[in-house]
């Protein structure tokens, strides 16, 4: 069973948003982590990128398979987790503690198209 | 029953039976009646062993050997004997490149040697395990700066790069939406200035030129790699890799991608092929770069061995997100160009460059020194080199045939595009230039008015 964070919103594609005031940290939820099996490459953003929902900014990738990451939310980069370049397994570690991006958010509504713990818990059931 | 095929009646009949029909027609009930062809197949008797050698011997005959001081990207070099008797070993010669990678530990043995060498010859921090040829190649790279840079549409490309190169270029532009712009070149090599304007525009992912250009020019690269970095854009050096023996290298230069034909390492002419790409760039665009790569690390019992790596590039895997779709390599031709560089060595790669140079340059004074050439362009150049001929150069070319000799490639009605290797000898270049005095006779004699 994997694991879901109250708090946080969900993408269909199992990134998870993390919202702190006008910012959020963006990353891949446990399910996908455990999916795509032993991370070995992380291809991160800059910052200053925009990203925009539903559009790729980056790639998982593991020894199966390469995964893009796709945007929940449209904002501004502010900070990538850098740490992820010398350390791709830190997500798979914890995919909630380690995420990859924080970003400025440009829509706040764009959350509520957003799956809550509860509803992405039942999606990943399915 | 040919010889050649295994099967017997017996065979055939208890196959037909397992598939539950009568006949060998019968398998094939599902086509449609009028689509099937019932005429006859028109194909010449069979020929006995004796017959068939005869065949190809009055073949062979029709051709007419020419001493060959034609270039224009590939180049009459020594093939050694050894390589074609090695390369025969059907170990070498039938396996393809591998798919189930790590039981074939040899094939990926001489890949890796292989990607040592190109990556040391253009002195790159990495070589991937081949392209199909240096033209695909060169697309290859475009594409690689276009997936590398962010999303910037425009690839310049030097006006001094093979045309043929450029022409394929332009078909992978235009499918792949990248927008395909010629640098214009000066006085026979690429115009810095004309390239500072274009990069001035913004959105350019990359640029290629070729060293020595496609007119022999050994061009002064000093400057750019700068110029594209300042404009986030990559820096592709298309070359003749035999000639970075001798040569500034891409990795001098500061190129970020290397690309290039490797024929001119010891491999024959052919008619056009098959030859070998090879691609190298670096560490920084090892993740960007397509094809195969074979990578060197230990198993479980600590002893070297040798795998495909870093796979999930490539378009098995990535699928539409990968840079390309290329999945395979030149294997036999990659092997040849290796044995090549292990039995020349670095000694003997500068020695056939140094005799190319060389060569060149005494077959360019002693035709400047006629009277009748002058070279086009005042530049430095390598083994290959552009003249103009004070008559249309078809009537010149018409009689160094009758004598047995490829003069060049026409670059235009009064332009020549001559290329020596270290197998012309003093003798072949002073035959070749004292064929002029005859001409004037020959072109009197067959002119037609």
């Amino acid at each position: 069973m994997a694991k879901v964070i109250e708090g946080l919103y969900y993408s269909e594609s199992h990134e998870y948003v993390k919202v702190e005031g006008d910012f959020a940290y963006i990353g891949i939820t446990d399910y996908a982590q455990h999916a795509l099996g032993n991370v070995v490459y992380v291809d991160l953003p800059e910052v200053d990128d925009e990203v925009e929902a539903g559009e790729e900014f980056g790639a998982v990738e593991s020894v199966k398979a390469a995964s893009d990451i796709i945007a929940p939310v449209s904002g501004t980069i502010v900070e990538v987790n850098d740490a992820l370049d010398d350390q791709p397994e830190l997500l798979n570690e914890d995919a909630y503690e380690n995420w990859i991006i924080k970003v400025k958010l440009s829509d706040k509504t764009e959350l509520d198209a957003l799956m809550d713990a509860k509803a992405y818990a039942a999606f990943c059931e399915k | 029953m040919h010889k050649y095929f295994p099967h017997t009646e017996e065979d055939l009949k208890a196959m037909l039976s397992t598939a539950g029909v009568d006949s060998l027609d019968a398998l094939y009930a599902e086509v449609p009646e009028q689509i099937r062809f019932r005429n006859d197949y028109q194909l010449p008797e069979e020929m006995s062993e004796l017959e068939v050698r005869q065949l190809f011997e009055q073949l062979g005959a029709q051709n007419q050997q020419l001493t060959c001081f034609a270039g224009a990207g590939v180049y009459d070099h020594y093939t050694p004997s050894v390589i074609p008797q090695l390369l025969n070993r059907s170990e070498f010669l039938t396996s393809y490149t591998p798919y189930q990678a790590e039981i074939s530990q040899g094939t990926l043995h001489y890949i890796f040697e292989y990607q040592s060498m190109m990556a040391e010859l253009t002195g790159m921090d990495i070589s991937n395990a081949s392209m199909y040829d240096g033209t695909t190649a060169s697309a290859e790279a475009m594409m690689m700066a276009v997936a590398a840079g962010k999303k910037q549409p425009r690839f310049l490309v030097s006006e001094t790069v093979d045309p043929k190169t450029v022409k394929v270029m332009k078909t992978y532009a235009h499918f792949h939406g990248v927008e395909l712009e010629m640098i214009p070149a000066e006085n026979g090599v690429t115009s810095k200035e004309s390239l500072e304007m274009q990069l001035a525009q913004g959105g350019v992912a990359g640029i290629m030129v070729q060293q020595p250009n496609y007119y022999g020019i050994i061009e002064d690269y000093s400057g750019f790699a700068d110029l594209c970095h300042d404009s986030k854009a990559l820096f592709v050096i298309n070359g003749i890799i035999a000639d970075y023996a001798v040569l500034k290298t891409p990795g001098e230069w500061g190129a970020d991608i290397a690309v290039g034909d490797a024929q001119s390492l010891g491999i024959p002419m052919q008619y056009g092929g098959p030859y070998v790409g090879y691609m190298c760039c670096t560490e920084k665009l090892i993740r960007k770069m397509p094809g195969r790569i074979v990578g060197k690390t230990v198993d479980n019992r600590g002893q070297r061995a040798f795998v495909l790596t870093l796979q999930a590039r490539e378009q098995h895997i990535r699928r539409q997100k990968a840079t390309s779709n290329i999945c395979s390599n030149q294997s036999l031709m990659a092997l040849w160009a290796t044995v090549y560089c292990s039995l020349m060595g670095k000694q003997g790669l500068k020695e056939a460059a140094e005799l190319s140079y060389a060569g060149a340059h005494y077959l360019c004074d002693r035709l400047l020194a006629t009277g009748h050439f002058q070279l086009v362009y005042n530049q430095p150049f390598f083994n290959e080199f552009l003249v103009h001929f004070v008559q249309p150069v078809d009537k010149l070319m018409e009689w160094w045939q009758k004598n047995n000799i490829l003069g060049g490639l026409k670059v235009a009605d009064d332009k020549l595009l001559i290329a020596v290797t270290e197998k012309r000898t003093k003798e072949d270049i002073d035959r070749m230039v004292n064929l002029l005095d005859s001409f004037a006779n020959f072109a009197i004699l067959t002119d037609n008015g």
